[in-house]
């Protein structure tokens, strides 16, 4: 045995020396890796926990539908039956959790009208697009349209047509405060 | 921040206005270039017996163990959260060419350049632990791992065991800076990056600069240390670095063509960063000041007979020239590769800040660090014993 | 049998030894299975989404909703999902061989919408492209994320371990969408997650809830029921950037050749 390590014992002191090191990295693995790491693949299993448990802002259409029948009903036939609330009455599921805790604002009756409907040349033609200086200025849109139900008596204009030019002329509103939109 | 959107010019994704690597991240591959490239001229000398660039032989390890040792730095303040990385060792993501590199990093340290170094060095570590006085005696004696033992045999069996690493450290050192270019190379959402010849590149690249750092640091410390300089080691140094250059010129002019050749949707919107906000660091100062200028001097040199002084002063302002240039080669294909979107519709600015945890500032400190290291690592290990009758006249 | 090589399988006999004993250590570290939410199950989802070019008015609401459900930094250059606006010009009658590349704006992502930049009736074809994370099947950031903080979960999304990203912003380079981002706060990556918080309580996301038009659909293509199937087979549908080959499950339709 001797003669065997003779004169390469320095050697031997430096695979001693690898290996402990080798076995401190084997401990520090042990203990550091999260616990659920590799459950489901190379990841720890933790995060989708993590994932999910954000809380919700947005309540979702549904629960508008749970509690305001009304509205769901004043809606029905108009295109805008298919526009969930929150889009025009911002994140709510505070409000829907808890009803007093949070009551929505009315939304803005121009500006947020204005935010699909402005005229754009990259807007489809199946949605109804006004500029506002030659309609309805200064506004507000509720003043002629029910924001729930916005379609109006008279026949609508044709598909693409931006309503308010010479081809649908439509002229200024009707002098009257803006109405409160109850429906 | 608006400062970064007023700098784009066309369309980006709006994530990717504001770059994503920085400085730092041009110096990391700089840093371990100049590793592979320390490397692979002291195995010149082990394993091709190339006799002539032996006096550099200790050095050239000297050299790529301070660079090593401080690469990881930049990359430390890079990370979100530095305190994490350790997970790289931990749960490394197999596919993961950045978290394969983490091993191959450590195996280099430790299995071929530290081992290497010891190897080298034991007799006179053991010598200096018996002889010495305080805590350099310590520290010396920390290092022989408590052997005394350096009878010949022993020494004999060092030089055979020494000899079989650097034989592994040769593709390990290949591997470790290929690697690095790998990272790049096979990222296919970046079209400036992804290409096959990338770990090709970055290794010949790394040679140039790792040789070209070891002809400056072995002028630079012998004139220090008054000590003579060995012209025919230079000369030849000098050689290997207008071949290792060649190569690399002739790798990248390859890709430069195969791209215009093939000209796919990528070549216009890269085409027109380089002709603009690329063209001081790639052309001028990659292509021109740090390729083509170097070529030309070393051969010269090697074309026409000049004097020992002339000769030593081409080589010094080429190897300088050198490591300005393949610094430049690491800015473009880093900030390059982020300065075009992947629409390819629009460009960005690099604003890089100076007293920033990613700017300009510790970008310098940390180039100047590995220098520091070397000087602690020359005093602790000369790599020329003084009986070796290197003093000048 | 020379000294150095008898050294040699002395350590790699310790060595494999030892490998063996880890091992054993090792199935020790995989105990701990996460309780999954009581009526979820990983395996019965296979998420994606359907994007409709042609509904898309660019009102920017799913940019705002997003922002406002995920606490996604309101600066202009942080984005889940933003919406881009093209204008394709026509072509030019005196020079037609010239190719015109199309014009793309995204004010701060289309938060506040998009003002009038255009002129309709000048030949020009102009239209909204809603962006988001793919949520790739073969997802290139999945690849080369070094610690495993970003993954593909059993059920198609692609989500992010804010607790375990380093912040080393491979995943960023790597996403040829360009949909992540560094977190300014929290200095670690952030992406769509697909609200999964969200559609494993049997919610949509907040994008297609507030998205007023339907273009934006989520799918859960392992449901028979789902009309994503429907959609798919009735439609001519295209990925972003197909010959990525990524597995991209945001199916457009009416996407143009020019959308980048």
């Amino acid at each position: 045995m001797r003669e065997l390590f003779k004169d390469k014992e320095h050697l031997v002191r430096v695979a001693a020396l690898a290996v402990a090191g080798f076995l401190v990295f084997l401990l520090a693995k042990a203990r550091l890796v999260p616990a659920g790491f590799g459950a489901y693949g190379h990841f720890r299993a933790g995060a989708l926990d993590d994932n999910r448990a954000r809380p919700l802002v947005f309540a979702g259409r549904q629960a508008g539908a749970d509690c305001h029948e009304d509205i769901v009903k004043a809606r029905h036939g108009s295109k805008h039956a298919a526009i969930g609330c929150e889009t025009c009455h911002g994140p709510l599921e505070k409000h829907a959790a808890d009803p007093s805790a949070l009551t929505p604002e009315r939304p803005d009756q121009r500006d947020l009208c204005l935010g699909c409907h402005h005229e754009n040349a990259a807007r489809p033609a199946f949605i109804r697009q006004v500029n506002p200086q030659d309609h309805g200025e200064p506004g507000p849109c509720t003043a002629c349209h029910k924001a729930h139900h916005p379609e109006m008596e008279e026949p609508a204009p044709a598909a693409g047509a931006v309503v308010g030019t010479a081809a649908d002329p439509h002229g200024a509103p009707p002098a009257q405060p803006a109405q409160e939109v109850k429906q | 921040m608006d400062t970064i959107i007023h700098g784009v010019q066309g369309f980006m994704y709006p994530n990717e206005m504001e770059l994503q690597w920085s400085i730092l991240i041009v110096l990391y591959p700089f840093l371990t270039g100049l590793v592979a490239g320390a490397f692979i001229l002291a195995s010149l000398e082990r394993v091709f017996n190339v006799e002539a660039v032996k006096p550099t032989y200790r050095l050239s390890l000297l050299t790529a163990l301070a660079f090593l040792l401080v690469s990881p730095l930049s990359l430390q303040l890079h990370l979100g959260h530095p305190e994490r990385s350790i997970e790289m060792y931990l749960t490394p993501n197999t596919s993961s060419a950045m978290a394969m590199f983490g091993f191959i990093y450590l195996w280099y340290l430790m299995a071929v350049l530290l081992l290497e170094i010891w190897l080298d060095y034991r007799k006179e570590i053991v010598l200096m632990a018996r002889s010495g006085t305080g805590v350099r005696r310590w520290i010396y004696k920390a290092l022989t791992l408590g052997s005394d033992n350096i009878s010949e045999r022993s020494l004999e069996i060092d030089n055979k065991v020494g000899k079989f690493i650097t034989v592994i450290g040769i593709p390990s050192a290949f591997l470790l800076h290929g690697y690095v270019g790998f990272i790049f190379g096979s990222v296919k959402a970046n079209p400036w990056w992804s290409t096959p010849v990338m770990p090709i590149v970055f290794l010949f690249s790394a040679m140039v600069s790792g040789i070209a750092l070891v002809l400056l640091v072995y002028m630079l410390v012998s004139w220090f240390q008054n000590l003579k300089i060995d012209m025919d080691c230079v000369d030849t140094i000098a050689r290997y670095l207008l071949y290792a250059f060649l190569i690399d010129f002739s790798l990248e002019m390859l890709d430069l063509i195969h791209r215009i050749y093939e000209a796919d949707e990528s070549f216009q919107s890269l085409d027109f960063m380089v002709h603009t906000r690329l063209y001081t660091s790639q052309v001028l100062i990659q292509i021109v000041l740090g390729t083509v200028v170097p070529i030309a001097l070393l051969a010269f040199v090697q074309l026409v007979r000049l004097s020992e002084k002339a000769r030593k002063g081409l080589y010094v302002l080429a190897a300088g020239l050198t490591l300005v240039g393949i610094f430049a080669m690491r800015w473009n294909v880093v900030i390059g590769g982020q300065l075009f979107s992947k629409s390819f519709l629009g460009y960005t600015t690099y604003k890089m800040e100076f007293a920033t945890r990613e700017g300009l500032l510790p970008t310098i400190l940390l180039l100047i660090l590995p220098f520091v290291i070397l000087w602690v690592l020359v005093k602790l290990l000369p790599p020329w014993p003084k009986e070796s009758g290197v003093e000048k006249a | 049998m020379s000294p150095t090589r008898r050294e040699f399988l002395a350590q790699s006999g310790k060595f494999l030894l030892l490998t063996g004993a880890a091992a054993l250590a090792f199935d020790q570290i995989l105990a701990g299975k996460p309780e999954e939410a009581s009526n979820y199950k990983l395996t019965n989802h296979w998420w994606g989404m359907i994007i409709d070019i042609e509904k898309c008015i660019g009102c920017g609401a799913c940019v705002r909703a997003d922002k406002a459900e995920n606490d996604v930094p309101r600066q202009p250059y942080y984005f889940r999902t933003w919406v881009e606006r093209y204008h394709v010009p026509p072509v030019d009658l005196q020079h037609p061989e010239t190719e015109s590349l199309p014009e793309v704006d995204s004010p701060n992502g289309g938060y506040d919408g998009f003002t009038e930049k255009y002129r309709r009736g000048d030949g020009s074809k102009n239209f909204f492209v809603p962006k988001l994370c793919n949520h790739c099947a073969h997802s290139p950031c999945v690849q080369v994320c070094p610690v495993g903080a970003t993954f593909e979960s059993p059920d198609g999304t692609v989500l992010v371990d804010t607790k375990y990203c380093m912040g080393c912003r491979y995943c960023v380079q790597a996403c040829p969408y360009g949909c992540r981002y560094i977190h300014p706060v929290t200095h670690v990556v952030d992406k769509c997650s697909l609200c999964y918080h969200r559609i494993t309580k049997g919610l949509t996301t907040a994008c297609c809830e507030a998205c007023p038009t339907g273009a934006r659909r989520l799918a859960d293509l392992k449901n028979p029921d789902d009309p994503v199937h429907e959609f798919l087979r009735t439609h001519t549908i295209q990925v972003l950037k197909p010959q990525m080959a990524t597995g991209s499950k945001m199916f457009y339709h009416g996407l143009d050749g020019s959308v980048r």
